[in-house]
């Protein structure tokens, strides 16, 4: 029996492989449950933030896509978005492990240049690209929808300043379209987080046991055959990483609002989701 | 399944590919579709049942009654679904085999928890030990139903309880100064009115249930997920009908699956939504009373 000090320093970073080699086996501690699955947690906020970094640009272009006259453009987009928000994010995981199995094992050879390509079947990539497409085509449905309620008056009012073309877009159009999205955008990110734990529980595997917080948690339901500790813990875990999301994208609809009369300003709210 | 498939081996080309389409296992694979759309046809009803359920509880007078309804629709906000799959499966069952324990088994002495493990006596296990594998099957599916239909309970009690507060306040009134009871006002008035509102959260909340039927597989159900894994998966030699590795076609035909039931459900919803918008004091509604002037 060691110290839950001790136990801290085994397991805190065991998700990215540093400390203790082998996971508890036996005696299982609430200390031991509670370090090796906020240790999970580690993978969940790396997928979620990433994803949502880089999907926040993809999303931006998808919309503008979408919303443009050209159907060479607007097409793909369209189908772009209703595949990723068409179909359970479960099956995108699977089939883009099987995709990414398929190709050369020794690489890809173009000009002479060998690209290495297996780290793409690990989860950090592989899962990090699905989660990054799929956010996006999500996102892009509320930039979309917001871009098409913005006010006729705020865009004529640019137009009779002479303001058009680029810098209509950059200084009315895409701010107005941000902070009209920021409230759903919000949900969209919480709901990604939660997305996150789907990680490992489809196609892509966990190597060495270094998985997410699900992952560990399901691990000591399996051996304890007792529910009740492990996936309340990963409850709690995700609360306060909501409730983090909830702040700082909080802090920014404020900035985004900054202008507008207190009563006028649109405030996030909580919207529960489900299964993407 | 047909005369000419008696040895796959000296077969080819489309004969071979009709052969291996039909052989028992893929019909086993046919099937789990119609499990998806068994789950689906199930846990939809159920989930409007608890959520028109949970829904009116919050509405309630009685305060006991409103609190529960407010905890059942305050459930499912901030943490990921998944957790709650996984955790009322084995709730659910060990709850039914700890109520088991406590009627057949004789020596109660030791604890049922024992430190963080969970024991019950061989005679309480649900199903028993020696129950046929159908058994198996039909139980876990059915505790995944009745998780489903909780969980999702939960989302369709919020959405309804928001329709029904958004039903304008003056058609109510107009009902009682009519005379009309309270439990005549809810039956006539805002029930049939209260669709209106509620049918885009109910689409997007159909539309994520399709999307959740793939967590089956991880409920341990046999589904679509899991014959896809099974019989993509390599086949060497031995087998009758030997094949490289083929999931990925498979995921595919399930991709195509789930996209063809997104593209029918939001063709239906949306001539619901027509119907239901007509002569209705909305946006909806009034965009098609322009139209028809």
């Amino acid at each position: 029996m060691s110290t839950c000090w001790e136990t801290f320093g085994d397991y805190a970073l065991r998700s990215i492989g540093i400390g203790a080699k082998l996971l508890p086996k036996t005696d299982f501690t609430l200390c031991q449950q509670f370090t090796l699955i906020g240790s999970g947690l580690i993978w969940n906020v790396y997928f979620g933030a990433l994803a949502l970094l880089f999907g926040f640009f993809l999303a931006n272009a998808l919309a503008l896509a979408r919303i443009a006259h050209s159907p060479w453009l607007r097409k793909p987009a369209e189908w772009f978005v209703f595949v990723f928000r068409g179909s359970p994010l479960f099956i995108q995981f699977f089939l883009a492990y099987e995709m990414l199995v398929m190709l050369p094992r020794t690489g890809i050879n173009l000009l002479g240049l060998t690209i290495e390509t297996s780290w793409l079947t690990r989860a950090w990539a592989g899962a990090l690209i699905v989660l990054f497409l799929n956010t996006a085509a999500y996102s892009a449905e509320i930039f979309y929808g917001a871009l098409r309620s913005i006010p006729k008056g705020d865009l004529e009012a640019a137009e009779a300043y002479g303001i058009t073309g680029w810098t209509k877009f950059r200084r009315i159009q895409w701010p107005t379209m941000l902070r009209l999205a920021w409230p759903s955008y919000t949900n969209e990110a919480i709901f990604l987080f939660q997305s996150t734990t789907l990680v490992f529980f489809s196609g892509f595997p966990a190597f060495s046991q270094m998985g997410d917080a699900l992952y560990y948690a399901n691990y000591f339901a399996d051996k304890t055959f007792n529910p009740f500790i492990p996936y309340p813990i990963v409850a709690f875990y995700f609360v306060l990483l909501t409730l983090g999301v909830i702040w700082l994208f909080g802090r920014i609809n404020r900035y985004l609002n900054r202008h507008l009369p207190q009563n006028t300003r649109s405030r996030i709210r909580l919207r529960p989701q489900l299964v993407r | 399944m047909f005369a000419a498939c008696a040895d796959p081996k000296a077969i080819e080309g489309l004969t071979w590919l009709t052969c291996y389409l039909t052989s028992g296992k893929h019909l086993d694979f046919y099937w789990s579709f119609v499990t998806v759309l068994a789950l689906l046809a199930i846990t939809a009803p159920t989930a409007m049942a608890l959520g028109f359920g949970g829904a009116m509880a919050a509405r309630s007078q009685f305060a006991p009654l409103r609190w529960i309804g407010k905890t059942y629709t305050a459930m499912v906000r901030g943490v990921p679904d998944i957790v709650y799959f996984l955790f009322f499966v084995i709730a659910l069952d060990q709850g039914i085999e700890y109520l088991n324990h406590l009627r057949v088994c004789e020596d109660l002495s030791q604890p049922v928890f024992r430190g963080l493990e969970f024991h019950v006596c061989a005679e309480a296990k649900v199903p028993p030990a020696t129950a046929a594998p159908f058994v198996f099957q039909a139980y876990g599916f059915s505790l995944a139903v009745i998780t489903f239909a909780i969980v999702f309970g939960a989302f369709v009690a919020n959405v309804i309880y928001g329709a029904m507060q958004a039903v304008p306040r003056a058609q109510l009134e107009t009902g009682e100064a009519y005379g009309m009871s309270h439990g005549q006002v809810f039956r006539r008035i805002l029930v049939p009115q209260m669709w209106t509102y509620a049918l885009p959260g109910l689409t997007n909340l159909w539309m994520i249930l399709i999307k959740a039927t793939p967590l089956l597989f991880l409920l341990g159900v046999k589904d679509i997920v899991y014959y896809a894994r099974e019989l993509g998966g390599t086949k060497t030699q031995a087998y009758e009908y030997p094949h490289p590795d083929w999931r990925l076609f498979y995921f595919l035909g399930l991709l195509v699956f789930y996209l063809a039931m997104t593209k029918l459900s939001e063709i239906v919803l949306g001539r619901i939504s027509n119907r239901l918008s007509k002569g209705q004091a909305t946006a909806a509604g009034e965009a098609m009373r322009k139209a028809a002037i």
